[in-house]
């Protein structure tokens, strides 16, 4: 059996910066991958996708983004070659294409059992995302059998979509961009709304991540949250990234013709039903969205810099139409289902597991001494997901994982 | 002695019970689970009386602290002898309770203190439905409005905000706005 100090399971952004700070540390470990370095960016992406945050957003342990265009939004295969150098930078020590089956625990080691044979072990990173598994919820069964059912991981571009409308489900930036783009390439989209996050791409002529990151919002930490579950189901942005810097939103999206429905709530027969609370759901958006941008105006006057950006462009408000409650069917041929994503480990012992099968842990530390997650949303903080917010965690936990290896050795 | 800083709004609710229970909720999910029911009977005409007083929850039989009696009827332009108001009316009266439970209660936990609050609720319903005159035409109500009035010591932002959250967390906002699965039988 081979041995190694750490396993990290994932070579995305998560594993490679945790590999990054152990390398930096002087631990010894290998990284588990079930394809290639940056797999799911390669493999599980949308052709037109592109990062929502900015190019020079992209800062991970001892390596950044150094191009040309720090205020551009890289595409998923720029992403994906980003992620390959970084490997190459400090030569982490990947296994490609070796499947993790099980985890388990052997005295106070740990045995990781893979594609490729068995691995022990002393401490385990789980690196594996937050975006493995689409959460489809059951009305997916209830859906009349002529209907094609995708997820976002599965969409590639408008081609592969039939002829015949299409119910997208989700109004977060996949369902967003994804309802967009079918409805630009001349589809009949209909979008259902349900808890969203209304972002405008840019506020007062800077990018609204540049104002989140300069007020300190994605830095919070997972200790400083009154409802950390709350903060951890908190819906994803509603942005996307393009070299035009447009700003999509539930209004952009009715201008083009979307068909804006409440959250797809059940099904009847052959109709669709959606929730009649469609209208609070965008006064939600719009009274937080409000409480942001009122919050980055108050910034903006405290540090002198009303003079520098722009006046502020508040967006209209959300002009809620007429929505139908009821949608019949028989013209559908595609529901894609933009509606998260599932925890989904069966490679670990369920008794790591809450009752929804997620990982319990603690700021990224398990309760068995020696386990680790990061890449979770609000890991340790509001930007844990981000390629710009794994790097402080995999630093903090790394050092977390230095200790409890100098535990087990003084033992 | 220290001083503890508490927060000044009181609305009459028991933010800190409520809180607690959501606390030990999250660590018993079974206790969660209640059952609510009412008993009905048929008293003459469209005229029924329910009555509500036992209920299940945090994991035994509860009872409420006395038993309330509610008549329904429809009004006299129906040819009924309007002894209560009518089934739909009692459904804006569901509304109407819920959501201002939500508003004074979501109120406390932001420290907000209440003057006033006031709701108008109307229901729109095209009888054609239930006089079965047109199948496209749906039973109950086409649309409902709700218009708050609240006096509070916040802004209005704030008081939009504690309404819009208070949809949020309504059951009977929640009943109405998403199908449920109804199942009646016969003994």
């Amino acid at each position: 059996m081979n041995t190694t100090t750490v396993t990290i399971i994932g070579a995305g952004q998560a594993g490679l910066a945790m590999s990054r700070a152990l390398a930096s540390r002087s631990i010894d470990h290998l990284v588990l991958e079930r394809g290639e370095v940056a797999n799911s960016w390669k493999t599980e992406r949308w052709d037109s996708l592109r990062l929502l945050t900015p190019n020079w957003m992209t800062r991970l342990p001892d390596y950044r983004y150094r191009g040309c265009d720090p205020e551009g939004y890289m595409t998923g295969a720029e992403v994906a070659d980003f992620l390959g150098a970084y490997q190459q930078s400090f030569s982490a020590p990947v296994l490609e294409n070796t499947e993790v089956r099980r985890v388990g625990r052997v005295g106070e080691e740990y045995v990781v059992s893979t594609s490729n044979g068995d691995l022990r072990c002393r401490a385990v990173v789980i690196a594996t995302g937050a975006c493995g598994t689409p959460k489809i919820p059951s009305l997916a069964d209830a859906l009349p059998g002529h209907i094609n059912q995708l997820a976002p991981i599965h969409y590639r571009n408008p081609e592969q979509i039939g002829s015949g409308r299409v119910l997208v489900v989700g109004a977060s930036a996949s369902g967003a961009q994804i309802a967009d783009e079918l409805q630009r390439s001349g589809r009949d989209v209909t979008l259902a709304v349900g808890d969203h996050v209304r972002l405008p791409r840019t506020y007062r002529g800077m990018d609204i991540h540049w104002w989140m990151d300069a007020l300190g919002l994605l830095d919070e930490k997972h200790t400083e949250m009154e409802d950390l579950n709350r903060a951890r189901r908190l819906p994803s942005l509603q942005l996307i990234g393009s070299p035009s810097k447009r700003t999509l939103d539930l209004n952009s999206l009715s201008a083009t013709g979307v068909e804006l429905v409440g959250r797809f709530a059940g099904v009847a027969g052959s109709k669709a039903q959606f929730s009649g609370s469609f209208a609070n759901q965008c006064a939600s958006a719009d009274l937080k969205l409000g409480r942001l941008l009122l919050a980055i105006d108050q910034y903006a006057t405290d540090k002198g810099l009303d003079a520098e950006v722009q006046r502020p462009d508040r967006p209209q408000p959300t002009s809620v139409p007429a929505a139908a409650t009821e949608v019949g069917l028989a013209d559908f041929s595609t529901v894609i289902w933009a509606t998260g994503f599932r925890p989904n480990y069966p490679w670990l012992n369920q008794d790591l597991l809450d009752h929804k099968g997620a990982i319990r842990h603690d700021g990224g530390v398990m309760e068995q001494p020696g386990m680790y997650v990061l890449g979770l949303p609000f890991t340790r903080r509001r930007k844990s997901t981000f390629l710009d917010g794994v790097g402080p965690d995999a630093l903090e936990l790394a050092d977390h994982l230095h200790t409890h290896l100098n535990t087990l050795a003084r033992t | 002695m220290s001083i503890i800083e508490t927060n000044a709004a009181d609305n009459g609710v028991h933010v800190e019970a409520l809180l607690g229970a959501r606390e030990a909720m999250t660590a018993h999910p079974a206790a969660a689970q209640f059952r609510f029911g009412t008993t009905n009977e048929w008293v003459n005409g469209t005229h029924s009386r329910s009555t509500v007083k036992d209920f299940f929850g945090v994991g035994e039989a509860q009872t409420h602290r006395q038993t309330y009696v509610l008549d329904t009827d429809h009004p006299e332009v129906f040819a009924s002898a309007d002894n209560g108001p009518t089934p739909p009316e009692m459904v804006l009266v569901g509304l109407a309770g819920c959501l201002t439970a939500g508003v004074a209660s979501v109120a406390q936990n932001r420290g907000i203190q209440l003057r006033s609050v006031k709701a108008s609720i109307e229901g729109d319903i095209d009888l054609a439905g239930i006089l079965g005159i047109d199948s496209d035409v749906r039973n109950g109500f086409g649309s409902i409005t709700v218009n708050y009035e609240i006096d509070a010591d916040a802004s209005r932002e704030e008081i939009e905000a504690v309404v819009a959250q208070s949809q949020k967390r309504s059951a009977v906002f929640d009943i109405i706005t998403n199908p449920t699965t109804v199942n009646v039988s016969v003994a």
